[in-house]
C-alpha cells in the first residue's frame, strides 16, 4: 500500500475554494446574527406569562432540537416550493439554518435569564425601572455574559453543520469539495483541504468572538476573568 | 403641586393601618398599624418569622395585602390604581443580600436608575453619583465592580444607589445581617448620619444596640402583630414578657 497524495490538480481550483468558504461564511454570519434574536425573543416567550407564547416557543424548540437539521433543510426547502414560492438554495439554507440555530440559542439564552437571581430583579423593580428596562439591563445582558461560550461554541457548530446544506445544492465549501473530487478524481486530498478550510474558518469565527466579548463585556476584559 | 406638598407634610410618610396579609394558610400580618412621620425612622424587631421583612415590603408594594390599608408618600398602596413606579420613586428599599447589577461598575449601578427612569442627563447622573458615593464614604470606587468590593462596601453602595434616586423614604431589611462585626459598624455608620440628616426610614434589624441609638419608635412584632411598640426606650424597658425575653436574647 502506498500512499500517493497529489494536491495539484486541487490546489488549482482554489478560487471555487475560497467562493465555497465565502459562502460557508455568509450562511453562518446570517445565522448567527438572525438566530441571536431569535433566541431573545425566544427565550422572552418562553417565560412569557402567556400560557400560548410560551408554548408555542416551547413547541419550536421542541420541534427543532428533536429532528436532523438535514430533514429540517428539507422541510424549508420542498415546502416553499410547494407553496409556489421560488428562493435561491443559498437563502433556504439560511432560511433553514437561521430555523435551527434560533431553536438552540432560544434554550441557552433562556438557561442564563433563569440564572440571574430573583432579588436583582427585585432589586431593579425597587429603583423603578420599567420591565422592559429590567429585561435589558438587569436580565439580558448578564444573562447574555453568562451563556456566551455556550452560545459562541453554538455558532461554531453551525457553522460546521451548514456543509450539509450542499444537499439542496447550496454552492458553500462542502458542495464545491463535491464538486472538484468527482472533476478531478482526488476525493481524500480534496477533503483534507476542505477539513483544513473548515478548521480555519471555525478559528476565525473564535477569534472574532473572543474580540467581541471584549467589545460587549467590559468586565470581562476588565478583571481579567476568562469567557 | 403645592396643595399636594402640604397635605404631605401633615400626614405621615408611611401610614399603615389594619393590614392583614396570609400566605395560604398562614397568617403573616395580623392588623397591623403604624405611622411613620417626615424624618422619624421606625425600627421592626421580632423572632425569625414574625413578618417583619412581610411588613416591610408592603410598604414598596412587593408584596400585595389581603385588607387594611397602606399609604406612602401620598401612594395609596393598597389601592387598585396605584403608580407601582411613582410609588418606588419615593421609596428607596435595600435588602440583606445587597443586590448590585454584577456586571456593571460602581458608578453604573448608581446612574442607571436615575438616567432610566427620570431620564437625567448621564453627566448629572455621574456627578450626582460622585455626591452619593461621598455619602457613604466610597468615593474611590466609582470605578471597581461589586465583587471588588467587600460586603459591607457592597452593601453602601447599595445604599448609595438608593440615595440616587432621592427617596422620600428607606426601608431596610437586615441590611448587616451578611456581614461580620467590623463591616457592620461601617454600614451602620452610613445609616446613622442619613437619620441625622432628617431621612426618614423604616428598618428591620436585628442589632438592639444600634436600634437603642437611633430609633424614634420600635416595633416588636410577634405572630403577625404589634405586639408592643413605643420609643426606643421599650428595649431597656419592655413592658411584655415578650419582649423582655426578647431582647434578652438578643442582646
Ligand atoms: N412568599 C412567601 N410565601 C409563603 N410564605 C412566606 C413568603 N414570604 C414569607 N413567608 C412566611 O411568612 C412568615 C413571615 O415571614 P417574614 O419574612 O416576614 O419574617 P421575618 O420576621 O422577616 O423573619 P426573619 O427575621 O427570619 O427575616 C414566615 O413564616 C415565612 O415563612
Ligand atoms: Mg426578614
Amino acid at each position: 500500500m502506498n500512499l500517493n497524495l497529489d494536491f495539484a490538480a486541487i490546489l488549482e481550483r482554489w478560487p471555487a475554494f475560497l467562493e465555497g468558504a465565502l459562502l460557508t461564511f455568509q450562511l453562518a454570519f446570517i445565522a448567527t446574527v438572525l438566530g441571536t434574536i431569535i433566541g431573545v425573543l425566544g427565550a422572552i416567550g418562553r417565560r412569557s406569562s402567556y400560557p400560548v407564547v410560551a408554548r408555542i416557543c416551547g413547541i419550536y424548540v421542541e420541534a427543532i432540537r428533536n429532528t436532523p437539521l438535514l430533514v429540517q433543510i428539507f422541510l424549508v426547502y420542498f415546502g416553499l416550493a410547494s407553496l409556489g414560492l421560488k428562493f435561491s438554495a443559498f437563502t433556504v439554507a439560511a432560511a433553514a439554518l437561521t430555523i435551527n440555530v434560533g431553536a438552540y440559542t432560544t434554550e441557552i439564552i433562556r438557561a442564563g435569564f433563569d440564572a440571574i437571581p430573583r432579588g436583582q430583579i427585585e432589586a431593579a423593580e425597587g429603583l423603578a425601572l420599567s420591565r422592559a428596562q429590567i429585561y435589558w439591563h438587569v436580565v439580558m445582558m448578564p444573562a447574555i455574559e453568562k451563556v456566551y461560550p455556550a452560545l459562541t461554541s453554538q455558532f461554531v457548530l453551525l457553522m460546521l453543520a451548514s456543509s450539509v446544506t450542499s444537499q439542496i445544492s447550496a454552492e458553500e465549501l462542502t458542495a464545491v469539495a463535491n464538486y472538484i473530487q468527482s472533476d478531478t478524481y482526488r476525493a481524500f486530498e480534496t477533503y483534507i483541504l476542505v477539513a483544513l478550510a473548515y478548521i480555519v474558518l471555525s478559528l476565525i469565527m473564535r477569534a472574532v468572538f473572543w474580540l467581541l466579548g471584549l467589545v460587549i463585556f467590559p468586565r470581562r476584559r476588565r478583571l481579567g476573568t476568562p469567557l | 403641586m403645592h396643595k399636594i406638598t402640604r397635605t404631605d407634610t401633615a400626614s405621615p410618610v408611611v401610614g399603615v393601618s389594619n393590614v392583614h396579609k396570609s400566605f395560604g394558610a398562614l397568617k403573616v400580618l395580623d392588623g397591623v398599624s403604624f405611622d411613620v412621620n417626615r424624618g422619624e425612622v421606625l425600627v421592626l424587631i421580632g423572632r425569625s418569622g414574625s413578618g417583619k421583612s412581610t411588613a416591610l415590603r408592603c410598604i414598596d408594594r412587593f408584596e400585595t395585602i389581603d385588607s387594611g390599608e397602606i399609604v406612602v408618600c401620598g401612594h395609596r398602596v393598597s389601592g387598585p390604581k396605584l403608580d407601582l413606579r411613582a410609588l418606588r420613586q419615593d421609596v428607596g428599599i435595600v435588602f440583606q443580600s445587597y443586590n448590585l447589577f454584577p456586571h456593571l461598575t460602581i458608578e453604573e449601578n448608581i446612574t442607571l436608575a436615575p438616567c432610566s427612569v427620570k431620564g437625567i442627563s448621564k453627566v448629572q447622573a455621574k456627578e450626582q453619583a460622585r455626591r452619593v458615593l461621598a455619602q457613604v464614604g466610597l468615593e474611590d470606587k466609582l470605578h471597581q465592580y461589586p465583587e471588588q468590593l467587600s460586603g459591607g462596601q457592597q452593601q453602601r453602595a447599595a445604599i448609595a444607589r438608593s440615595l440616587a434616586m432621592q427617596p422620600k423614604v428607606m426601608l431596610f431589611d437586615e441590611v448587616t445581617s451578611a456581614l461580620d462585626p467590623e463591616l457592620t459598624g461601617e454600614v451602620l455608620k452610613v445609616i446613622e448620619a442619613l437619620a441625622a440628616d432628617g431621612m426618614t426610614m423604616v428598618m428591620v434589624t436585628h442589632e438592639m444596640g444600634f436600634a437603642r441609638g437611633i430609633a424614634n419608635r420600635v416595633v416588636f412584632m410577634h405572630r403577625g402583630k404589634i405586639h408592643e411598640t413605643g420609643p426606643a426606650a421599650i428595649l431597656t424597658s419592655p413592658a411584655t414578657p415578650e419582649l423582655a425575653q426578647f431582647v434578652g436574647t438578643g442582646l
